[in-house]
């Protein structure tokens, strides 16, 4: 009961940040030194042209009433037709965005499955060689710029080793398509293609390592040290005492207080994971949301910017509502007090 | 006598400073991160005194030495119009270090202001200063960044500008916690009944408490500061060519891959060398510290 209670707090409390985000974004967009019309259409239109999509955008309101019209789309889900593909910048990001929700689930799954077990070993052997070697990994997985590892890795398994493909999402001209979810893997396992569930994964398999690099040794480095604050506890060693297996005292009694730590922190790190997958989205040439984006930004498309910076706000404020609601799955005592702490 | 007196006043001080500074320098990693920080700092200094080619720095174009492979010449190599490469490695740490001294030296005040504030004063402050961090939390820097170069020009300012205006989140939710715990100590509730004034404890008796941390959160952030910096000019929208940057000097190198990798890899390796520095460095300071959870 307290838990919902904490869950419905956390959902409401959302929704505000939501609103204040989408000021915040409304402000940047009309804080233009200049006219948005006016930077879209470039200094050779006309001034009537000006004025027309001036009207089209709803330039010539007051600013309160824009605001009003901008919240009044949100809520429709309606984010306003973007300059420069000429549709509206839903049906855009609505066909990019499962492309990077495919990246970023992979990356999230890569950086937990490897990350904390990494920090697991590291806790284990405290001090011992095996620490070394995760801190090692885990400081230089941490300060490798994104960009600069997606490169390395394009280099080693594309031009040195020939082993996996370097660009795009799936081979051109594959006779398959996401279309139920959009995403390549579990389309690909509805439409009974193992092929194409091959090839996603080829494809796949770079970019979401180069993105996952970072948030794997934070999950390292977090679990590792949470993992040593609890093996202090005195229930460690009364199940110690008690002849617990020592598999079972490390991989549950420790690891499950220990998990925690890392799910919060995964949450916190998600908005410069979202940041970074713009980055190996480029350089991956992946059909996503963040390569959207760049595009539209390098075109001054206003409407397509504010609709990818808030599409990117929901989605970290979504991830971290479901870490929540993990995080009190794991944690009984966030259960019953209904806080994270 | 009064020998002994002098030196029984001056041990204490002289013995923690000195016992810190050994601490830190039996860590290897720290004192790894140290040289490191200390050499790119140097070199950045004195970078037109000791790049071999200083003139390179600007639009020099040298045709018959385009794309040479590392040599004794050139250590790093040429890129695609005949440049000198280590030179311009050496200049590009002056525009990461600018980038990362500007936008902490913006983002650690307001940061470590809102966040004494809201965790002092609590109430409303608390409330609205922390609801707000949040909102600005939900934002991806480099996002932001992107943004505000899409709406403004894309240039070093606005991109400074564009960071630090989002960098401030982490030092207020770090300064808030440690405040928070503070504000019951008995040496505030001490100020407090003597009368001090708002400003003296805030700024006097608990801003001294959080200087370790801050210190630690700087030494890491100079890293990512980098780091997102990097990416921005990786993406075209940070400092505009030709004056030399690692990020940029990256993504025009990576149209030459594989044949001329040195052009893309060396400068890549250079902003990993600069991160991990002060990573290492941050690493090293917070064991001294012991402030375990700043990240």
């Amino acid at each position: 009961m307290e838990f919902l209670r904490f869950l419905l707090r956390r959902v409401l409390w959302s929704l505000l940040v939501l609103v204040g985000l989408s000021m915040v974004i409304f402000i940047i967009a009309r804080a233009v030194p200049g006219d948005p019309a006016r930077m879209a259409l470039g200094p050779t239109a006309t001034q009537e042209q000006v004025a027309d999509l001036q009207k089209k955008l709803g330039l010539d309101r007051p600013i309160v009433q824009q605001y009003g019209l901008f919240i009044a789309g949100l809520a429709h889900g309606d984010l306003g037709r973007s300059l420069l593909t000429e549709r509206p910048v839903n049906d855009d990001i609505r066909d990019t965005f499962a492309a990077t929700l495919e990246l970023v689930l992979a990356t999230i799954f890569i950086a937990v499955v490897l990350g904390v077990p990494l920090g697991v070993v590291a806790a284990y052997w405290k001090d011992r060689w095996p620490d070394n070697v995760v801190r090692i990994v885990a400081i230089f997985s941490a300060v490798t710029p994104s960009f600069f590892l997606a490169l390395l890795l394009q280099i080693l398994a594309g031009y040195v080793l020939h082993i996996l493909p370097t660009t795009g999402r799936l081979p051109p001209n594959f006779d398959f398509a996401p279309t139920h979810t959009g995403l390549v893997l579990i389309d690909s396992l509805i439409a009974l293609r193992p092929d194409a569930f091959l090839e996603g994964l080829r494809y796949l398999l770079l970019p979401a390592i180069a993105l996952a690099a970072a948030t794997m040794g934070q999950m390292a480095r977090i679990t590792r040290s949470s993992m040593i604050d609890v093996s202090s506890q005195d229930y460690i060693e009364a199940s110690r005492a008690f002849g617990v297996p020592e598999w079972v005292r490390v991989c549950k009694y420790m690891l499950r207080p220990s998990f925690v730590p890392p799910l919060t922190i995964l949450g916190l790190e998600f908005a410069s994971l979202i940041g970074n997958a713009f980055v190996v989205e480029l350089v991956f040439a992946w059909p996503g949301m963040a390569a959207y984006g760049i595009r539209t930004i390098l075109q001054k498309d206003l409407n397509a910017v504010m609709g990818v910076v808030m599409v990117s706000g929901v989605f970290f404020v979504l991830v971290n509502l479901v870490i929540d609601l993990l995080v009190g799955l794991v944690d009984p005592r966030v259960r019953i007090r209904g806080s994270r702490q | 006598m009064s020998d002994e007196l002098t030196l029984a006043e001056d041990a204490p001080r002289l013995s923690s400073a000195y016992q810190s500074w050994y601490r830190f320098s039996r860590n290897p990693t720290a004192m790894i991160g140290l040289v490191i920080v200390a050499v790119c700092v140097l070199a950045a200094i004195l970078a037109p005194w000791i790049t071999p080619h200083p003139d390179h720095v600007g639009a020099v174009v040298n045709f018959r030495a385009r794309h040479l492979p590392p040599s004794a010449d050139y250590w790093f190599g040429t890129d695609n119009v005949g440049r000198d490469i280590f030179t311009r490695v050496i200049f590009g740490f002056r525009i990461s270090l600018m980038l990362a001294v500007v936008v902490l030296g913006t983002a650690i005040p307001i940061g470590t202001i809102l966040g004494l504030m809201a965790g002092y004063f609590g109430g409303w402050v608390e409330i609205v200063f922390m609801r707000f961090t949040d909102i600005a939390l939900a934002i991806p820097p480099l996002v932001m960044a992107l943004a505000v170069a899409a709406v403004l020009s894309p240039d070093l300012v606005n991109s400074m500008l564009a960071i630090a205006a989002l960098w401030w989140t982490w030092h207020t939710r770090l300064i808030y916690s440690i405040t928070r715990q503070l504000r019951t100590r008995e040496f505030v509730e001490a100020a407090e009944t003597l009368g001090a004034s708002k400003f003296h404890i805030l700024f006097r008796e608990i801003l001294p408490n959080c200087v370790s941390a801050i210190a630690v959160k700087t030494s890491l952030d100079c890293g990512f500061v980098i780091l997102v910096g990097a990416s921005l000019s990786f993406l075209g929208l940070g400092i505009q060519p030709p004056t030399p940057d690692l990020g940029t000097m990256v993504a025009s190198g990576s149209a030459f891959l594989p044949d001329y990798w040195w052009e893309s890899v060396l400068p890549g390796c250079a902003i990993l060398f600069v991160a991990l520095g002060f990573n290492l460095l941050g690493d090293g300071l917070r064991d001294l510290y012991d402030v375990e959870n700043v990240r």
